[in-house]
């Protein structure tokens, strides 16, 4: 593990004071010339970038009824000062959610509004909060609007709904088109465009894994389940992030929806056209990316002739396919309209439990005790089921299913109040390694609680972010790296597959 | 003075209307492309009226999110209300069908002890400027002023109810003067003249500062949407273009 000042975590988290400029050093790598020009931006820094940053600005203005009134409405209340995760874990005043709006809202004010104008023409436009655009400024926005993993914290807490997200994404759409774009997020959209997934994996090596998974699934449990990649014809399309195909916990995921499907006698498939969920085009805010991206699935499930699209488990994806999905890429009208489009992969598992159709042994879960990281995306953008707050229920109840000892965290810490991981919107890449540590600390802070009072052993996420941030940044703070766990994957151990050889007693202890 | 004083409240109350119109306009008129209601949210109309009624009148979010401000913010903007009621006594004839209700007792009571509600609820949000260093950090000149001006407005309303009365008579033959365009002549105490100017300035800077956060938070669309995406098909004018370009 490289060097890192790793926060304290506290018994009793109390808000810390401001520490100006602690991380104004962390800033992402800029994107390089073809990453940019494959998404038509321009290659570097344009000659006249304020001008430019301004007009984008304004378009974005025109565009976003939600970036309009929210630069107009802050009062400086101060009341989400202390609702990030990245201020929390960096006490740095730039990372409160009204200072780091306010990078955007100060020229904004400066070039934009009467007062700003006034003042600035006078050479005070601190009087208003307006500030002149200059490369400091720029330098800050770069910094600081890649220290926001969208998770929309603060927006919960506003008496206004102002949320952060969005005057981040609109940032870095206007960064993007003066020729500052971010590289991690640039890399994998292309890849996305290009390939069909965030990993950039070739359908050879997408047949090579399913193909992997179905032999270890079946020497384990002796029952021949499926991984289908391109089924013409199936009734179900799966769309899931492209982690869940290797790295670990995310795989056994996987494993864990197709058995699901498997016990459901469900028809479905794998698309190496739309091989990922996640969609990278929302975090640099940009609808055109998000929506060619988005236009794969459409095209997937037409050429599949699908009757469903399910979504397995990633956060910020679970919000574009929820939320976003039927505005880029519908209307759905070829699909079966008597279930959700999409439907999350948690809704599908929790309709079979509620159908009696599936069963479990849930004695092959008593070595863990679980908690559950509510993902952000998830808690505060999207929903399941027909309720509002079923994306917290339902999740809950799946593993409630499948798993004995079960212990929610602190109750400010979880559901509509959950922390982000801290890798999420476009920052889990290495180059942001101090901010993803640092910006976990409140959600470790509420585990450790967790694991010292109720001996819990485990986390289970639904969102592929979530599972690789922490299986990094868990060491860090003295937990394991194997604590995160799938949702599904418990779902999977803990699945009484019918068609298994033998009984019961059989297969116990094959999946240690 | 009273000639100064009319045109005065001409101008500003010309300013307002056509200034917070025209944000008004610019709001409704800028499409939201995306639905971002934050989430649990109303998955009805219903209920976004209701989610709406709650973040309007009891300031729900605020509470959740700090109760010092909650109670503070909620106190003053509680009180301004109040206030805001019994100030309708010097606009309304009493041949209105409305005064029976304005020149109810409780009504002018609570308007009256409003002003002390208020004042602690604004010295509490000014305190919190100067003494949490996260709300000096965000704190510009403005917002300090914008506090004052309130506490001025509050300030000297407060001692001419309680301490220095005016020529209420005179004030208010000079007001409906004002709303049928024949100026009268105004009290010329000075407390009343400082009272009148802040709120004009008020006024004139509504539709240019963070003001405008009182018709703003009715067009956020964290707030004011439906969680209906899946049922619903969701398009902005500029984004149905793109459906257009790829019809199937």
């Amino acid at each position: 593990m490289a060097e890192y000042e790793i926060p304290e975590l506290r018994d009793i988290p109390i808000i810390p004071k401001i520490k100006d400029g602690t991380m104004a050093h962390s800033s992402p790598f800029i994107a390089k010339e073809p990453l940019q020009v494959a998404l038509g931006y321009p290659g570097e820094l344009v000659d006249n970038w304020e001008e430019k940053a301004l007009d984008k600005m304004d378009d974005l203005r025109g565009r976003y009824r939600s970036l309009q009134v929210y630069l107009d409405t802050c009062v400086k209340c101060g009341a989400c000062t202390d609702k990030c995760h990245y201020y929390l874990g960096t006490s740095d005043p730039k990372n409160m959610p009204v200072a780091r709006q306010d990078l955007l809202r100060k020229v904004y004010r400066r070039y934009r509004t009467f007062a700003g104008k006034f003042w600035g023409k006078l050479g005070m436009p601190w009087m208003v909060g307006a500030a002149e655009l200059n490369k400091e400024v720029l330098d800050d926005w770069y910094s600081y609007f890649h220290q926001c993993s969208q998770c929309r914290r603060c927006s919960v807490y506003c008496p206004y709904g102002i949320d952060t997200a969005e005057v981040s994404m609109a940032a870095r759409e206007i960064m993007s088109s003066i020729g500052m774009g971010q590289k991690y997020c640039n890399e994998i959209i292309g890849k996305a465009q290009t390939i069909g997934n965030n990993l950039g994996l070739p359908l050879p090596a997408l047949a090579d894994t399913l193909e992997g998974l179905e032999e270890e699934v079946e020497e384990e449990t002796g029952v021949p389940v499926k991984y289908p990649l391109d089924v013409k014809g199936a009734d179900i399309l799966l769309v899931t992030p492209s982690a869940d195909f290797f790295a670990e916990p995310h795989v056994d995921g996987l494993i864990g929806y197709g058995k699901v499907f498997h016990e459901a006698g469900a028809s479905w498939t794998i698309s190496s056209h739309a091989s990922e969920a996640a969609n990278f085009g929302m975090f640099i805010g940009s609808y055109e990316n998000m929506r060619t991206l988005s236009q794969r699935v459409r095209k997937a499930a037409l050429d599949l002739g699908v009757k469903r699209i399910v979504f397995g488990e990633c956060g910020h994806a679970w919000r574009v396919a929820y939320s976003f999905l039927n505005t880029l890429a519908g209307p759905w009208d070829f699909l079966d309209q008597n279930y959700p489009i999409p439907q999350h992969i948690c809704e599908y598992t929790y309709d079979l439990i509620e159908k009696d159709k599936i069963k479990f042994d849930k004695s092959e879960n008593d070595h863990i005790t679980l908690t559950f990281h509510d993902s952000c995306n998830v808690a505060r953008a999207s929903r399941m089921g027909d309720k509002p707050g079923g994306q917290f229920d339902i999740p809950r109840e799946v593993i409630k299913a499948a798993c004995n000892n079960y212990v929610d965290m602190p109750e400010d810490t979880i559901k509509e109040a959950t922390f982000c991981c801290g890798g999420g919107g476009g920052l889990l890449t290495d180059d942001l390694m101090e901010l993803r540590i640092k910006g976990a600390q409140p959600r470790m802070e509420a585990y450790k609680k967790v694991v010292e009072e109720n001996g819990v052993t485990n986390i289970a996420a639904i969102c592929a972010i979530c599972k690789a941030q922490f299986s990094k940044v868990l060491p860090y703070y003295g937990f394991g790296m194997t604590d995160i766990i799938s949702v599904h994957q418990l779902v999977g151990d803990a699945l009484i597959l019918s068609d298994a050889p033998g009984d019961d007693d059989a297969s116990d202890g094959s999946n240690e | 003075m009273s000639a100064l004083f009319a045109g005065i409240f001409y101008i500003a109350a010309l300013i307002l209307v056509v200034g917070v119109g025209r944000k008004i306009m610019q709001y409704a008129r800028t499409p939201a492309p995306l639905k971002i209601p934050t989430t649990p949210a109303p998955v009805t109309q219903a209920g976004v009226v209701i989610r709406m009624a709650q973040e309007v009148v009891l300031f729900t979010s605020l509470f959740k999110a700090n109760k010092w401000i909650w109670i503070f913010g909620w106190m003053f903007h509680f009180a301004l209300l109040l206030a805001f009621f019994r100030h309708l006594r010097y606009t309304i004839s009493p041949d209105s069908f409305l005064w029976p209700i304005v020149s109810f007792e409780l009504v002018q009571a609570f308007g009256k002890y409003a002003s002390y509600a208020m004042l602690i609820g604004l010295g509490g949000l000014l305190a919190r400027r100067f003494l949490v260093d996260r709300v000096r950090y965000i704190s510009a000149p403005s917002d300090y002023l914008m506090l004052i001006l309130l506490l001025g407005i509050a300030g000297t309303g407060t001692l001419m109810t309680f301490v220095a009365h005016t020529d209420i008579v005179m004030l208010k033959a000079f007001v409906l003067g004002l709303l049928s365009f024949d100026i009268k002549p105004l009290p010329t105490d000075l407390l009343l003249l400082i009272h009148l100017g802040l709120v004009a300035l008020l006024m004139i800077i509504f539709p240019i500062s963070k003001l405008l956060h009182a018709p703003g938070i009715f067009f956020s669309p964290s707030r004011n949407q439906v969680d209906n995406p899946r049922e619903k098909r969701h398009l902005a004018s500029w984004a149905a273009k793109y459906d257009a370009e790829n019809s199937k």
